[in-house]
């Protein structure tokens, strides 16, 4: 069972219905409490970091998210999910969860063709056998859309990039916790894919 | 590096698929449920829906074709026609549309626009302009702000409604043009080039694209990121696969899926 967390962010329910087409038994919860028992979590995201803080703060989210990371159960953020996964962000004073080290960073290409926020299919380039992204081939592409873009601390905790003007994070993670800044739940094949194998992981890295 | 999209656009009306030349001569071409998801397992990159149903008490339908398409297709899709409200765009999204198109409801009251992007991100909005040639000397750009399917001019000008839309919060465009929509004989490249110029929000391409070479303007000369289809794909002229072929073909950047 994967508890899907809702903190008004916009698309828990399109990732339920992603994982119920994979027939992955999910639920969808706002509940504290109940993420402190949970086995698995996916933790989406649209919108602004800021609110999106305020929110998981107001309902008690943050440390219920922040145990379970220490609990060692597998995790997945998306979006900005993947965001509030680090130390912090440019795009809110408030401190992030501090699930994996680093910062998220606003595009500022010099190229003006380059418009803020990236959206569309852009691809992803792997840089380390991953469990949950060992069905990637060069070339395939995947959906974002955002302003900020996740810059871990260490390099080692970038598992895939992408490459809008300047070359970013698409996917980071360490040890039970991994996190994608596109939508893998709008991203076609390519990204069920990466969805069912979060589904069937066992949290270990290597 | 990005690729340029490919997006089909589904007219609905009562819950079937039409499709009109100048927004009128509707005519039913199937279920917009399983055309969908055709074209997603062919490998397009986005939909949008168009609800033209003409009383607003057969608008539920509408919620349960996109509940359906929510379902089964796994890309982004917009929703637009009669939305009024961040009431209308909530129901809309909570059925699982990404985005939502604001058309009709944001000339009347380009308010609208910044309500709907406050709610739920400037990311949600598309910003859906009918335009058509005038020559009137109120116009400077050339390009006159239209609605209901064209029969109503509004006084706006095209470039200048673009520039207010981004500002307001949208955060793409369509731009689609009234005399090019449903001839086949491609974009309206010079409108599309001056709006692309002119913001620095993604900029669709829509009416008048006939065949993968009308595309292929759209996306170089008329500098859009992505060009809308309908009958192109509706009729079975051309397949997704096909057109993303060419498209590649002519160097442009494209997600090929190798299915």
């Amino acid at each position: 069972m994967i508890h899907v967390v809702d903190y008004d962010a916009g698309n828990q329910t399109s990732v339920k219905r992603a994982l119920d087409h994979l027939g992955v038994a999910s639920i969808i919860t706002s509940d504290s409490e109940e993420l402190a028992r949970a086995e698995r979590i996916i933790f989406p995201g649209v919108g602004h970091a800021h609110s999106a803080l305020e929110t998981l703060r107001e309902r008690g989210l943050d440390v219920a998210l922040k145990s379970a990371g220490a609990r060692g159960i597998p995790i997945l953020g998306i979006c900005v999910g993947c965001q509030i996964l680090l130390s912090g962000s440019e795009e809110t004073d408030l401190p992030c969860l501090d699930l994996i080290g680093g910062r998220c960073l606003r595009f500022r290409p010099d190229d003006p063709d380059l418009k803020v926020p990236h959206m569309g299919w852009n691809e992803l380039c792997a840089s380390h056998g991953h469990p949950v992204l060992r069905h990637l081939r060069p070339g395939d592409e995947v959906y974002f859309v955002h302003s900020y873009y996740p810059a871990p601390g260490d390099e080692r905790d970038v598992l895939a990039t992408s490459r809008y003007g300047v070359e970013f994070a698409a996917v980071i993670g360490r040890e039970n916790i991994v996190a994608t800044q596109f939508h893998v739940e709008k991203s076609g094949p390519v990204g069920l894919k990466i969805l069912g194998e979060f589904a069937r992981w066992d949290g270990d890295a290597c | 590096m990005l690729s340029k999209r490919l997006i089909s656009c589904l007219d609905v009306r009562d819950g079937r698929l039409v499709k009109s030349v100048r927004f009128v001569n509707t005519k039913d071409i199937g279920d917009p449920v399983s055309a969908a998801r055709r074209y997603y397992e062919a490998g397009l990159d986005e939909l949008v829906f168009y609800d033209i149903t003409a009383s607003s008490d057969q608008r539920d339908i509408m919620l349960d074709v996109v509940e359906d398409v929510a379902r089964q297709v796994f890309i982004p899709f917009s929703v637009g026609g009669g939305l009024r409200s961040v009431e209308d765009c909530r129901r809309v999204l909570g059925a699982g549309a990404e985005k939502v198109n604001l058309n009709t409801a944001a000339v009347a009251d380009p308010d609208v626009i910044s309500e709907v992007a406050d709610a739920f991100g400037v990311q949600a909005v598309v910003l859906s302009m009918d335009v058509k040639a005038s020559p009137a000397a109120s116009i400077p750009s050339g390009y006159e702000i239209v609605t209901h399917g064209g029969r109503r001019n509004t006084g706006m000008d095209a470039i200048e409604w673009a520039r207010r839309g981004e500002a307001l919060g949208a955060g793409e465009i369509v731009v689609n043009s009234i005399d090019a929509d449903g001839t086949l004989e491609g974009y309206e490249l010079t409108l599309t080039r001056m709006i692309a110029g002119t913001v620095g929000i993604p900029v669709i391409a829509s009416g008048g694209g006939g065949r993968p070479e009308h595309l292929c303007d759209a996306l170089t000369a008329g500098g859009a990121d992505a060009a809308l289809v309908a009958s192109m794909l509706h009729y079975g002229h051309y397949s997704v696969g096909s057109i993303k072929q060419f498209l590649h073909d002519q160097g442009l950047k494209i997600r090929m899926t190798g299915q």
